[in-house]
């Protein structure tokens, strides 16, 4: 299989980071040190090449109406400039991905405007699958657009847009500096808000929205312009790759896709992943019925975060038990938190083990390890 | 990049060094670049016995979990207990304060062992 590259894949091997392939792409992992871009994201900024992250354009009179249909939260309350956190389910309520859904602005856009703003209908939405999610999502919107007969492009732009992570306390003035002179003053953005700003001369779609806990942005830059928009933040922010991405949303207790749930290999609903608040049941979605049902009779497992008390440092998969050693769960992401530096976990546990302070263990390499359960974020 | 490799350490291919004079045995600056920041290490007690070639701890960087394979067989006279509360000795100085164990071993027993040129040659 060959692995895609994201668009600055030689300009990092420049700067001598390490690899990974992610998602089906061949990513930086490290750069200098995970513990040092970890710190620099919770101290002052950082910056993340995410190109690997999908995007998927949806436009046209009926856009609205197939996001509705296809993602668990309320599109219709999301106005031009918003952005809304949602899973996408399948009918019996399990979570195929987690997703940001933007409202693009209500302008008939043409093709003399540059790059990917091309030429589309309004309404028109962005919405972020994870990596390696993109096809298998735009196969899902254009097949039910066509089972449902609705009016409405839908397009996979993965590869027309990079998309860059900057984050930190540091972040807002570093980016709101990073904007070509006569743009928007970005700092005026609130949490979840966009717009269009332009940035060495590229029209780019910059978000207040992360993955690490911190205040930043989410910049998207037309593929073709990503080597001079990263050479806007890489000298100020401290380039991160996704090993630090990884401890620092571990840290915050977000999800992983295809990792803390997965159709095949853990099979969870929203509620279960405790993002019942990216659940509107007033929509009528694919998998409302189940979840409704669900949220009704209550769920038997939850995630949640566990703090180890020995030494060792958990990793996916390992079994948690509980006081008579029986299993009662696994971990789904586990690391040594670089700022706790204590070892620390998600995953499933049943209902009744999931107050904070509950005793449970680790099992690492065939040793119980005793640890506890939180709430998250670690602290 | 470039890595030391001290001339008077002797090699395992999984990047493991001994001291022939002390016993002394840790892992490469290779290595611990391959593996990122240490987290955790994992070490036999003292008067244990470990066998060439066989694991005789585990290295876990925030990335990776890494075996330990001895370079020769011996009975471990000293754990370097350092490392359990600071394993970025490690990183920070891999052929120094971070060795992990002391092995009472003959000297020929070491033979099948690379030289500082011959495992130089492997990780360039």
């Amino acid at each position: 299989m060959t692995l895609r590259n994201p668009p600055l894949r030689e300009v990092h091997a420049e700067r001598d980071a390490k690899f990974t392939e992610f998602g089906g792409w061949d990513m930086p992992v490290e750069f200098d040190s995970i513990r040092a871009e970890h710190a620099a994201v919770r101290e002052s900024a950082g910056v993340f090449d995410v190109s690997h992250m999908g995007e998927i354009e949806v436009a046209g009179p009926d856009a609205v109406t197939l996001l509705n249909r296809l993602t668990t939260n309320d599109v219709t309350a999301l106005s031009p400039g918003d952005a809304q956190y949602a899973a996408i389910t399948r009918e019996d309520g399990v979570m195929l991905d987690d997703t940001v859904v933007y409202r693009l602005p209500d302008e008939e856009w043409t093709a003399e405007d540059a790059g990917a703003r091309d030429g589309h209908e309004v309404p028109a939405y962005l919405f972020i699958p994870n990596a390696g999610h993109d096809a298998e999502m735009h196969e899902r919107w254009v097949d039910h657009r066509d089972e449902w007969d609705l009016d409405c492009e839908v397009r996979n732009v993965t590869e027309e847009w990079a998309m860059f992570a900057v984050q930190g306390p540091d972040a807002p003035d570093l980016v709101a500096d990073a904007v070509d002179d006569g743009g928007p003053d970005v700092r005026d953005l609130s949490r979840f808000a966009a717009t269009f700003a332009p940035f060495a001369g590229a029209d780019c779609w910059v978000a207040r929205t992360g993955y690490t806990g911190e205040d930043g942005f989410e910049v998207l830059c037309p593929w073709s312009d990503a080597e001079a928009v990263w050479a806007l933040f890489a000298d100020d922010a401290t380039p991160c790759g996704l090993g630090a991405r990884d401890t620092l949303r571990i840290e915050e207790g977000f999800l992983l896709s295809g990792q803390d749930f997965d159709p095949e290999d853990e099979p969870r609903t929203p509620y279960e992943a405790d993002i019942g608040f990216a659940v509107d049941l007033d929509t009528e979605f694919v998998g409302r019925d189940a979840l409704a049902a669900q949220a009704e009779a209550g769920v038997e497992e939850t995630f949640v975060g566990i703090e180890l008390l020995d030494r060792g440092v958990p990793r996916h998969g390992y079994d948690v038990t509980n006081e008579d050693g029986h299993v009662v769960g696994a971990v789904t992401s586990g690391t040594m938190s670089p700022s706790l530096g204590t070892p620390i976990a998600l995953g499933y546990l049943p209902v009744d083990l999931t107050d904070p302070g509950t005793e449970v263990n680790v099992v690492v390499r065939g040793r119980e390890k005793r640890a506890k359960v939180v709430s998250v974020p670690f602290e | 990049m470039s890595f030391d490799v001290p001339d008077d350490l002797r090699y395992r291919e999984s990047h493991e060094w001994i001291d022939p004079e002390t016993g002394r045995v840790g892992i490469s600056e290779f290595a611990q670049d391959e593996l990122g920041d240490v987290v955790f290490v994992e070490l036999p007690n003292e008067g244990d016995a470990v066998s060439a070639g066989a694991e005789f701890g585990v290295v876990e960087s925030i990335k990776a979990v890494s075996d330990l394979y001895a370079p020769a067989s011996g009975d471990v006279v000293a754990v370097n207990e350092a490392l359990f509360d600071a394993p970025e000795l490690v990183n920070d100085d891999p052929f120094g304060d971070g060795w992990m164990i002391e092995l009472d071993v003959d000297e020929g027993d070491l033979d099948d062992l690379l030289s500082a040129d011959e495992y130089a040659d492997q990780i360039a």
